[in-house]
């Protein structure tokens, strides 16, 4: 657009862009600092869009940019696009839309890379430090964008969710990611074979699918947050390949911010990093069935009418949700349950466990869908100090995450997860279809303790008929 | 300095911000933060609009083009869905 600026502008324009990319920096930094408390995340996250703006409109102004009809055309369709599937998508469908998202956030940076090397007529001229930016960008945004995809794809299902994996898988893939660089040393010196260039591409998207193929459907969460990191890390290099430090200052924070958030995802799921790429636990076949339905243990079944007397003369409730709760559409009658019960002066609280959902914080997104308030929400580690003085604890659709042999049975595959310590409180009822084992696939002792209760049946039914029964106590 | 080293410079130290905004959030917000975080990551879309824009051929074009709309989606569709979420957190007593 500078081209419809006058002569005596166009001297300070390079410097006016430069400054009002340090403008929209501001923008990025004070929105990400935002985003981290419950109260302020919706104007952070405002704030880091007004930054976006300014960057692309400011961008239009640049002396290089002298032809509009394909970013409009670009810019017009991909808003189409991303309303759309913003609007659309179901909250339950999060992980899948992240991660989708990701790919083609690591897809346009390896692009913009490539175009970097098309646009350019003469590739020899070229500084050899941009060629290696080009090359890094295209590997590691390449892998971002199939290995998104293959994370799409396992949490949609049609990929299956079990670690895929045979011996040397992972030692292939380390040796592809050194073959890689490699190449790109190469290709710094030979820019012109184009040959270097399109393996370099190949096997980039080959090892995104092959590097995530391996990992289990369960970990996709700590997958996706790490993509979102090299995403970030695409952009920033595809930054240094172009000079521009809009793109590398905000692609840094985003690596950066991806990489701590993968680790406190690592920590809520109990995984090392290391574990998660290397391992192969966390496939959820959920095909060790039939653990529970063991001979002489006994349980305790309890009814509509006998649990509402139970809560709505209990002076604190706690409601456990699992991942069961939001498949059955159940969040909207536990809050109407909850407002009853406060309503009859019972103190009501919501114990939530980081995977509770499908990915860290998920629930706690389900749960606001259904009006419940952020403040009625509590962690894992401040809610278990209360379950000693908690009269009923309702756990719905979760089942791993009380599983006392966590903290028992040092034979077990959760032993050592961090779980809910439920046991504590006088009383607690399980809602659930019937005796059948959790994504672990073990039994869960919790079950026949003497102080539980089952409420067998689908949760939503069995909410439903509660809500009713409360009327009449 | 060259432009390579400054580049560096800068880079490190927004490593090190990064770093710090993020290492204390709650637990009630790592998903609309993973969104939010993926939407910023679109900024590759400055660049997208430099390759596609500066006429560099039909090739640079096409690729720039296509840069741009998955940079779109990316950014517009991660900042709206960011919101959708947040726009649902309320405290106890707030208006609905």
């Amino acid at each position: 657009m500078s081209q419809f600026l006058p002569e005596s502008v166009l001297t300070w324009l390079p410097d006016a862009i430069q400054i009002i990319y340090l403008v929209a920096t501001a923008f990025f930094i004070r929105g990400i600092k935002l985003l981290g408390s419950p109260a302020t995340a919706r104007r952070g996250n405002q704030l880091a869009s007004i930054g976006m703006l300014i960057g692309i409109v400011v961008t239009l102004f640049d002396y290089e940019v002298i032809t509009f009809e394909w970013i409009i055309a670009g810019v017009v369709i991909g808003s189409l696009i991303g309303i759309i599937a913003a609007k659309r998508v179901a909250m339950t469908s999060m992980p899948e839309m992240v991660a989708i998202f990701n790919g083609f956030g690591g897809a346009a940076s390896a692009l913009v890379a490539w175009g970097e090397l098309a646009r350019t007529t003469d590739l020899v001229a070229l500084d050899t430090a941009v060629l290696v930016t080009v090359g890094l960008s295209i590997f590691i945004g390449s892998v971002t964008f199939t290995g998104s995809f293959v994370a799409f794809g396992k949490l949609k299902g049609f990929i299956s969710g079990n670690a895929i994996t045979f011996p040397g898988l992972n030692y292939i893939n380390i040796g592809s990611m050194i073959a890689v660089l490699g190449l790109v040393v190469v290709f710094t010196f030979d820019p012109t074979n184009t040959m270097i260039f399109w393996i370099i591409l190949g096997v980039s998207l080959l090892i995104g699918i092959t590097s995530v193929i391996p990992i289990g459907g369960a970990d996709m969460p700590v997958v996706i947050s790490l993509l979102n990191s090299y995403s970030g890390l695409a952009a920033s290099l595809a930054g240094f390949a172009l000079g521009n430090s809009l793109l590398i200052v905000s692609g840094a924070l985003v690596g950066a911010a991806g990489l701590i958030l993968t680790m406190i995802m690592c920590k809520a799921m109990n995984r090392s990093l290391f574990n998660v790429i290397f391992g192969t636990f966390g496939g959820y076949s959920g095909g060790a069935g039939g653990a529970g339905e063991g001979g002489d243990k006994t349980v305790r079944e309890t009814s509509a009418e006998d649990l509402a007397i139970q809560i709505a003369y209990a002076s604190k409730v706690v409601i456990v949700p699992g991942y069961g709760l939001a498949v059955a559409q159940a969040q909207h009658i536990v809050k109407e349950v909850a407002s009853k019960l406060e309503a009859k002066g019972v103190q009501v609280k919501y114990g939530i466990h980081p995977v509770a959902g499908r990915m860290p914080g998920h629930m706690n997104v389900l749960l606001a869908e259904a009006d419940v308030p952020y403040d009625l929400l509590y962690d894992l580690e401040q809610i278990n100090p209360e379950f000693a003085s908690t009269d009923v604890v309702l756990i719905i659709g979760a089942n791993d995450v009380v599983n006392p042999m966590a903290k028992t049975s040092p034979g077990s595959p959760i032993y050592g997860m961090p779980i809910l310590d439920v046991d504590e409180a006088k009383r607690t009822i399980v809602f659930k279809r019937s005796l059948s084992v959790g994504y672990a696939g073990i039994d869960n002792p919790l079950f026949y303790s003497e102080r539980n209760q089952m409420f067998f049946g689908d949760a939503k039914k069995s909410l439903q008929a509660l809500n009713e029964a409360l009327n009449d106590v | 300095m060259s432009a390579l080293i400054f580049s560096l410079f800068i880079f490190v130290l927004a490593c090190f911000i990064g770093f710090e905004l993020i290492s204390k959030v709650p637990p009630t917000l790592h998903t609309p933060l993973m969104s939010g975080a993926n939407a910023i990551s679109g900024i590759t879309i400055v660049g997208a609009i430099i390759v596609a824009g500066s006429g560099g051929g039909p090739m640079a074009e096409w690729i720039g083009f296509i840069a741009i709309v998955f940079a779109t989606i990316n950014v517009v569709g991660g900042f709206m869905v960011t919101d959708r979420m947040l726009e649902m957190f309320k405290k106890k007593g707030d208006d609905k």
